[in-house]
This record gives structure tokens, C-alpha cells and sequence, in this order.
């Protein structure tokens, strides 16, 4: 068995678990954070996306114990109350999603992908860089539409807020 | 058209709780109590069982139980079965072999369930199932299809000699035979079309709950139908009669088919949790997805395709042999069938059509329904064998269709079915204009200097959908009626809720459905509720499959909101003492047409409950209930074109454009219409790319998870040309025709239709992976 502390969605947490568990079945089975899926067993679907420590990460590949000591955000620690994130405003916007089940892990892999391009992104990079994510609803067309529209729309922010501090 | 009535975009109802983490499938239950259950299943393809010895595991640390077939029958659990008779042609009904929900005896594909753990953890369970130790005797099996018919294949059933379900025609044979031998061109092709697995992203999961003290069941289970998955299960498999067991769909994701059917998992779920006395919860890992869920596909046809002189379609022929695995699932009998063998006349005239199908057992998992189910088998055999015919008679795949267009509605085909609109034509020139055909040749020459080779293709779908009249289908052997129920329940503050038998795993109900009522009494969508999964909740209902929510759900609900305006008319015109006839409900009011008198919308619902000024005799209320049997099928048809570029060094095939021009009929959302098309693609491109099931020769399935079965990723698709055009359904009263499958089914063709034109080969195996399509290429070289 472990201890484990972790930092999630702005709160600390922590809990006794054995030795094998993953990230997302404590956050799941733990925490009663369902909003992160396990849509396979091979580390491929992408449906357990979780931010750790600011990164994309498929939380079945890691241990909790691997994780302790870190800040965790997943798919509910997303928005600002009810204010939605871009992200997740651009998906619902472009009917971005179908039966919901692959878009938290797509929603956490946007914002980590819109975060590391600060310079925009074209449908060929968003698509290329979708690759740990499997959707099997949409055909992505309106997912890579949505990544883009956020893209851009927090692009603008960035620069409005910027202007405003100017 | 308002902002949000019918025609509108609406975005989403439903979206908030997905993009927010807070949907709620049924791995997010958690019921006091509850336990996990881990299914120990066959390693072998085939093989008797000699012995099971659970007692090491029954001695795990966690575990509750340890549960066999042995006991599940001794407790008078039934057999799965299929719920569609098909008659050979000699008229013996079909051959069922037994499917126990845990195999008792003999084991018939690598996956088969054996026994049940249930435990305190899901490891615990886990750890307990590999130490349950089951002697097996190996047989030799077959996973072929075409060889599983042969003499001396391995026996799989007893009840069904040498693997044959059935043999079943329809058509005429004779006028068939006639046409070919007097044609002035054959066109002959083996067509097969290959095996896969569904892979909704959510994979299948039960949680069964048996409460002791009121002697009633609760299964909360990933379904399309739970309204059919109670009475499978209570009439059927004897788990527990329908007042006593409740099934509940709650948020599910995806299905594609694979959830339509009733699997022993959970029959096996409701059981244990009796027979242990605690809730039990299973949810398969992807590899069981693979292993376990109901593949789609498996067709090996052989067709030969009639022409006159003017190159006119005098006769079709198909012979079919249908691989259903190792039992036959829920509705596997009617797939190749009676939604394959109805739809081989396409968008063409056929004077004389014959379709012969023999269903074969094979040790393989299950073949059913998957998104499209026959229809794009029946596509697939039509479109390639009309490209081929075009170019052994040199004539352009666009011409040759447009010459055997039918173009008179309604139309009688040879094989049942009765179009009752369309416009071909209007199809095939959208899509033509939209992919620039008229430029393609330039393309393929500026191509050609980059070293790549260039192709296009075309596919000119029909699709039967909206299953279907209940008597049809009731005549043809179904064991159920496929109509479906609606309620609109007013609320006395006048928010309504629709109570829908339909069931939405993706296809976005709580919107479209709401836009219709928002439509009918301009109330604000948010005032809208749609209720749906649960059996405790609605009403009988049919679900969700074969595109049928927009024309027969849809329909059902038209139908309720017709009785719930009369009777608020009704109730407005005596409250404002005006004549019935010149109500109008507009914009959230209910007004006397032509005068200034009016009453807000919520006003006559409260008046309905108060019922202190009710017209004379009236029941208070105001809720109404419908049912709603379609009497035909809808008729989607479409164009697709493909274009695609191809590497002749890796074989890598790159589809540059793919466009899709359709007639669904009327549309309610555009937005959720144009989704359902581009899933659709990406199935039916994975389908001719990327995706194949494949079993070795011993049964083992080789496919069994995302490192070896390749699903489409957002880097092997474009983004999608789609445009509809419209001619309404004339049997429905929303004029709508259904696009859920669509996709799935004109796509395949319209790729291989590209690859083969780009490669100058006759055909190519799907998926035509880099590797199948670079040893083409290397061949036409050598």
C-alpha cells in the first residue's frame, strides 16, 4: 500500500491505495472524478487525458504514487465556475462532440496543445497532433474546427488582456 | 423558422454535462454495496469443457463468488436467442445452436464467457478469474466462412449441419438466369467485404442490482433498446418478469449497433447479484470489447451484373455466404438479409434481381448489425460492380449510373422494397460540382509530376431506413413490432417534458427532440426536457438503430404534441370564449387569431391542472401519449466522391478530398445532421483503409486491441465537403428520411472505387492498407 497527497482541481487530497493503482482509477474510484474515461486498456484512446503539473497526460499510464506530490487538473477543474474554458466553449460552439465519452481526454489534450503553440495552429498540426486520441463519433471535422476557433479565440484574449495591462 | 424551432442549429441541450466531465455512463454508477465482477473466458476457438475447479479461487482475498454455467441454468436461466425467423428456401426455419450466457459444455470462440468472479476490487476479481482453473479438450475450428460450409469442417453446432444457419433467396432466380444469358455485357465480380468491430469509445458495461427485500431487479447496462433489453431479459432469459426488473440506459457512449443487442453479461450481472447478495458491476476492458461485442461486416459475395446493348441493367445476381460467428446474436439473421438483399437494386432500375444467402457458424465472436447493417454490404456489392461495369464497357462511372437511374417515384423494385422519392440525379451533380470532378484530370496529371498516382471515386447510395411497419417486418419474420412511443407531459407551470422510446448514445435528442416542441408552441428550448432510458420512466419504446429516431421517434412525438394542441385549444377557446377553430399558439402564447385576445402559454397549462374552468366533461390534465407505426421505410439516398493521392514508394494512400451530397429528407438540426454524416465517413473510410478483424487459423483474434485493430485518427481523414439536397419523405409527417448510417454506407465503395482508379487494378482487399496497396502496385509492375 501507499500514501499518496495530491493537488487536484485546487484542493488537496490523499489516500491510502495499493500499490497499482492509476492515476485515473483513484481519481475516479477515489475521488469520484468520473469525468476522466478508460476507453482501453493499451494506453492508445486517449479518454483519461489529465493535466499533471501543466502537461497532457494519459493519467493509465501512470501510478497515483507517481503522481503524488503533484498538481492535477482534470475535464470538472476545467472551467471558472460556471464560465465555460474555451475549450470547452469552442467544442459545444462547433458541435465538437457526439456521445461525449472520448471529449474530456480531446478537451485536456486541446488546451495542453493550444498552450504549447502560443504562435496558432493549422488543421494539419491539431490533426497530427490529435494522434493519442481516438474519437470514434464525429470524424474529427468538427474537433479540429473547434481546437482552431479556441485557438484563436484565446489567442485574442491574450492580447486584449495584454493591451489592457499595456 | 425560429432561432430555435425546426431547421436551426441549435447547439447542443445536452453538451454542458459532457464537455463539463459530469456524464454520467454507467462505469460512473456507484450503487451502496457495490461489487466487481471480472468474467473468466475461452482461450480456445473451440473446445469442450471437462472440468471447472473454482475452489482456489473462491479462497482469493475479496472474493464473494465464483460463479458457473452449472448453476446459472440450474436456476432456469434461458439461452440467448435471435429475434428474427428466417426460413431457408426449402422452408425449414433456421438452425439455432444453444448460447448459454456462461458456457456450460463446449466452448465456440476465444472470448466465450465460462465463469463469473465477483469480488470486493475490480483487482481482487481479476486476480481471482486467473485462478479459476477450467480443463478444456481442444477441437479444431474454422473461422472462414466459405470453409466452415465445406464437408468435413468442424461441427460447431449440433443443431446446424455443417455449419449452415440457412439458405435463403429472394427474387427471381429464373428472369435473373434469363437476363445474363442474354446479355450483351457481363460484368462479374467477387466482392468481399471485410470484418469489424464496432469500438464505440465507451466499452460495454453492466451493473445489476437485485433488492431482496422488494424481490426486483435494476440493470443499468449500455444499451441502445432498454425497453428491448427488458423484454428479452424477462421474457426470454427468465431473469425476472417485466414489473420486476427495471433497465436503465443513462448516458452511453456510442454504439454503432454493438448496443442494440442483449449479451450474457448482463443477464449474467442481474443473476450473481441474487445469488450473492450484492450489486454487481462489470465493465469490459477494450481487449473483452474486441473479443466480446457483436463484429459487423463478413460478407463474401459472388455477383455477375447484366447489360443490354445501350448499356442498361437487365439483371443482377448475388450470392452471398455470411459469416455470423460462433452464435447467432439478437438480430444477425435479418442483416444479411432482409436489410442487404432489399437494397441490391440501388438507385437503379433492375428488371430482374436474385439474391441468394447462406449464414455460416463460424468459431469467430458474434456478427451483427454495425452502423448500416447489410445496407452497405448491399452498396458495396452495387457500387463496385457499377465502376467496374463502366470500365470494361468504356463508358464514365458518372454516365453509366445516371443511364439506370430510376426517376419515377414511387418506384417497385424487384426485392420489396417501394421507393417513394428521391432525386438521383440532384445527388450525383451536387457531389460532382462540389469535388470539381470536371478538374480532376488536370490534378491527376500535376500528380503524376509529384511521382504519386491520382484516383477518384464514386458511390451512389440508397439506404432503407426508419425500420419499419410492424406488420412488414412482422411478416418477414421479426419477433418484434419496430413503431415507437412518445409522451409530452405539460407541466402546470407549462415547462413540458417529452418522455421518448427512442434512445440517444451521441445522436443529440435532447436538442432535435426539444427544436420540435419549441417549434409547435414557441416555448424557449430550455423549458424542454427530454426523458429517455428507463423503463421506469417511459413507456414501452423500440430505441435507437437504423436511423430511426428522426422518422419514427420524431414521428411518435409529432403525433402526442397533435393531441396536447387540441386539448389546449380546446381549453383556450373556453377560457377566452372564443370557437375552438380560431385558436393559434405562437411565440409562448395561446391567442384568439385575428383579435388582440390572448393568454400566456403556462396560463392554459395551469388552468388544465387547477381545473376549476375546465369546458364541460373534460379530464383535467394536460399529458398526452402516442405511438407511431411507420407505414413504409424512409429512403436516404446520396453521392460520394472521393479523391485520393497515393505514394507508390510506402503504398500510403491519402484521401485529398471527399465529398458527400445527400437527401435526408427534411432536416431539424443541420448541425447534428452534418456530425452524424462525417462519423459516418470516418467509419466507412476506416472501413476501406484501415480497419479489419482478423482471426489466425486457430480462432485467435489477432486484432484485439488499439496496437493492432487501426481506427481512423484525426491524421488519416480530411476534413469533409457535405451538402444535402432535399426531396421530402411522403410518409411521415415531418417529411424527414433518416442519416445516422448513411456515411458508413456510401463511403467504402466510393475509396476502393478511387484506389482502383488511381492503381488501373480491377480490385483491392479492404482495409487497403500501405502494405496491400503497395504490393498492388508491385504487381501491376511485375
Amino acid at each position: 500500500m501507499s500514501d499518496v497527497s495530491l493537488m487536484v482541481n485546487g484542493k488537496r487530497v490523499s489516500g491510502n491505495v495499493e500499490d497499482r493503482t492509476l492515476l485515473v482509477h483513484f481519481l475516479r474510484e477515489n475521488l469520484g472524478l468520473t469525468g476522466t474515461h478508460v476507453g482501453c486498456d493499451t494506453s492508445q484512446c486517449g479518454a483519461c487525458v489529465v493535466q499533471v503539473d501543466g502537461r497532457a497526460v494519459k493519467s493509465c499510464t501512470m501510478l497515483v504514487a507517481q503522481a503524488s506530490g503533484s498538481t492535477i487538473v482534470t475535464i470538472e477543474g476545467l472551467a471558472n465556475g460556471a464560465e465555460l474554458h474555451p475549450v470547452q466553449a469552442a467544442f459545444k460552439e462547433h458541435h465538437g462532440l457526439q456521445c461525449g465519452f472520448c471529449t474530456p481526454g480531446m478537451i485536456m489534450t486541446a488546451t495542453d496543445m493550444i498552450a504549447r503553440h502560443p504562435e496558432g495552429l493549422d488543421e494539419a498540426t491539431v490533426r497530427a497532433e490529435l494522434d493519442g486520441n481516438i474519437c470514434r463519433c464525429t470524424g474529427y471535422h468538427n474537433i479540429v474546427k473547434a481546437i482552431l476557433a479556441a485557438s484563436q479565440a484565446m489567442a485574442k484574449g491574450a492580447k486584449g488582456r495584454a493591451k489592457q495591462a499595456a | 423558422m425560429g432561432i430555435e424551432g425546426v431547421g436551426a442549429r441549435v447547439a447542443r441541450k445536452e453538451d454542458r454535462r459532457f464537455i463539463t466531465g459530469g456524464g454520467r455512463y454507467v462505469d460512473d454508477m456507484v450503487v451502496p454495496g457495490m461489487k466487481h465482477a471480472v468474467f473468466v473466458r475461452s482461450p480456445h476457438a473451440h473446445a469442450q469443457i471437462k472440468k471447472i475447479d473454482v475452489k482456489k479461487a473462491q479462497a482469493m482475498p475479496g472474493v464473494i463468488g465464483v460463479l458457473t454455467g452449472k448453476e446459472l441454468k440450474a436456476d432456469g436461466i434461458g439461452n440467448l436467442i435471435c429475434g428474427w425467423m428466417i426460413h431457408s428456401k426449402d422452408g425449414t426455419p433456421m438452425k439455432m445452436g444453444a448460447w448459454s450466457p456462461l458456457a456450460v459444455d463446449k466452448v465456440r470462440y476465444v472470448g466465450d464467457a465460462v465463469v463469473i468472479v465477483v469480488a470486493d476490487t475490480k483487482g481482487q476479481a481479476r486476480d481471482a478469474a486467473e485462478a479459476v482453473e477450467i480443463t478444456y479438450k481442444e477441437l479444431k475450428a474454422v473461422v472462414d466462412a466459405t470453409k466452415a460450409i465445406q464437408p468435413g469442417a468442424p461441427q460447431i453446432h449440433a443443431e446446424a449441419e455443417n455449419n449452415l444457419i440457412f439458405d435463403w433467396e429472394l427474387g427471381d432466380g429464373k428472369a435473373t438466369d434469363a437476363a445474363i444469358k442474354s446479355a450483351a455485357h457481363v460484368t462479374r465480380m467477387k466482392i468481399v467485404n471485410n470484418r469489424l468491430v464496432p469500438n464505440a469509445m465507451e466499452p460495454r458495461a453492466a451493473l445489476g442490482h437485485y433488492d431482496k427485500a422488494e424481490d426486483h431487479y435494476t440493470c443499468w447496462t449500455t444499451s441502445q433498446n432498454p425497453h428491448v433489453a427488458r423484454l428479452v431479459m424477462s421474457a426470454f432469459y427468465n431473469v425476472a418478469p417485466e414489473n420486476k426488473l427495471r433497465v436503465i440506459a443513462p448516458d452511453v457512449g456510442g454504439g454503432f449497433g454493438s448496443k442494440i443487442y442483449i449479451y450474457p453479461e448482463e443477464i449474467v450481472c442481474l443473476w450473481a447479484s441474487k445469488k450473492t447478495g450484492v450489486p454487481v458491476k462489470w465493465v469490459a476492458d477494450r481487449t473483452e470489447s474486441f473479443l466480446s461485442d457483436a463484429h459487423g461486416r463478413d460478407h463474401v459475395s459472388t455477383v455477375e451484373m447484366a447489360f443490354d446493348k445501350d448499356n442498361r441493367i437487365t439483371g443482377l445476381k448475388v450470392d452471398t455466404i455470411a459469416n455470423l460467428g460462433a452464435y447467432m446474436s439478437l438480430f444477425s439473421s435479418c442483416v444479411p438479409t432482409y436489410l442487404y438483399a432489399t437494397l441490391l437494386s440501388g438507385q437503379y432500375n433492375i428488371p430482374a434481381i436474385h439474391a441468394n444467402v447462406r449464414t455460416v457458424y463460424t468459431n469467430t465472436a458474434p456478427v451483427d448489425a454495425y452502423r448500416g447493417a447489410g445496407r452497405p454490404e448491399a452498396t458495396y456489392v452495387l457500387e463496385r460492380m457499377m465502376e467496374t461495369a463502366a470500365r470494361e464497357l468504356g463508358m464514365s462511372p458518372a454516365e453509366l449510373r445516371r443511364r439506370n437511374f430510376i426517376t419515377s417515384f414511387p418506384h417497385q423494385t424487384p426485392v420489396i422494397m417501394n421507393y417513394d422519392a428521391g432525386d438521383y440525379n440532384a445527388s450525383l451533380d451536387a457531389a460532382m460540382k462540389a469535388a470539381d470532378y470536371a478538374g480532376f484530370t488536370k490534378r491527376r496529371s500535376d500528380a503524376a509530376k509529384q511521382g504519386k498516382l491520382r484516383g477518384i471515386g464514386m458511390s451512389c447510395y440508397i439506404e432503407a431506413c426508419g425500420l419499419a411497419p410492424s406488420s412488414a417486418v412482422g411478416s418477414l419474420g421479426a419477433g418484434v413490432g419496430l413503431w415507437e412511443s412518445a409522451e409530452v407531459r405539460v407541466n402546470a407551470v407549462g415547462t413540458i417534458e417529452v418522455l421518448t422510446g427512442s434512445h440517444s448514445h451521441g445522436q443529440g435528442h435532447e436538442t432535435t427532440f426539444a427544436q420540435l416542441v419549441t417549434q409547435r408552441f414557441g416555448v424557449p428550448i430550455d423549458s424542454v426536457s427530454i426523458v429517455h432510458g428507463d423503463t421506469d420512466k417511459v413507456q414501452m419504446g423500440m430505441g435507437t438503430y437504423g436511423s430511426r429516431s428522426g422518422a419514427v421517434g420524431m414521428s411518435a412525438i409529432v403525433k402526442a404534441l397533435d393531441k396536447v394542441e387540441a386539448k389546449a385549444k380546446k381549453i383556450a377557446a373556453h377560457l377566452l370564449e372564443a370557437d375552438e377553430g380560431d385558436i393559434v399558439i405562437e411565440n409562448g402564447e395561446v391567442k384568439v387569431a385575428g383579435t388582440d385576445k390572448s393568454l400566456p402559454w403556462f396560463q392554459v397549462a395551469l388552468a388544465s391542472y387547477t381545473a376549476h374552468n375546465l369546458p364541460a366533461g373534460m379530464e383535467p390534465g394536460l399529458k398526452e401519449t402516442a405511438f407511431y407505426d411507420p407505414s413504409n421505410f424512409t429512403f436516404p439516398a446520396g453521392c460520394y466522391i472521393c479523391e485520393v493521392e497515393i505514394d507508390p514508394e510506402t503504398g500510403l494512400t491519402e484521401i485529398v478530398q471527399f465529398v458527400a451530397a445527400d437527401d435526408f429528407g427534411n432536416i431539424i438540426n443541420p448541425m447534428i445532421v452534418e456530425g452524424q454524416v462525417h462519423g459516418g465517413i470516418a467509419q466507412g473510410v476506416g472501413q476501406a483503409l484501415l480497419e479489419g478483424a482478423h482471426y489466425d487459423d486457430n480462432g485467435q483474434l489477432l486484432t484485439a486491441s488499439y496496437m493492432d485493430y487501426t481506427m481512423p485518427r484525426a491524421d488519416d481523414l480530411p476534413s469533409f465537403t457535405v451538402s444535402t439536397s432535399n426531396t421530402p419523405c411522403p410518409g411521415n409527417p415531418l417529411g424527414v428520411k433518416g442519416c445516422g448510417e448513411a456515411g458508413a454506407i456510401g463511403s467504402p465503395p466510393a475509396v476502393i472505387n478511387a484506389i482502383t482508379d488511381a492503381l488501373g487494378v480491377v480490385d483491392i482487399a479492404m482495409p487497403a492498407s500501405p502494405a496491400t496497396v503497395w504490393s498492388a502496385i508491385r504487381a501491376t509492375k511485375h
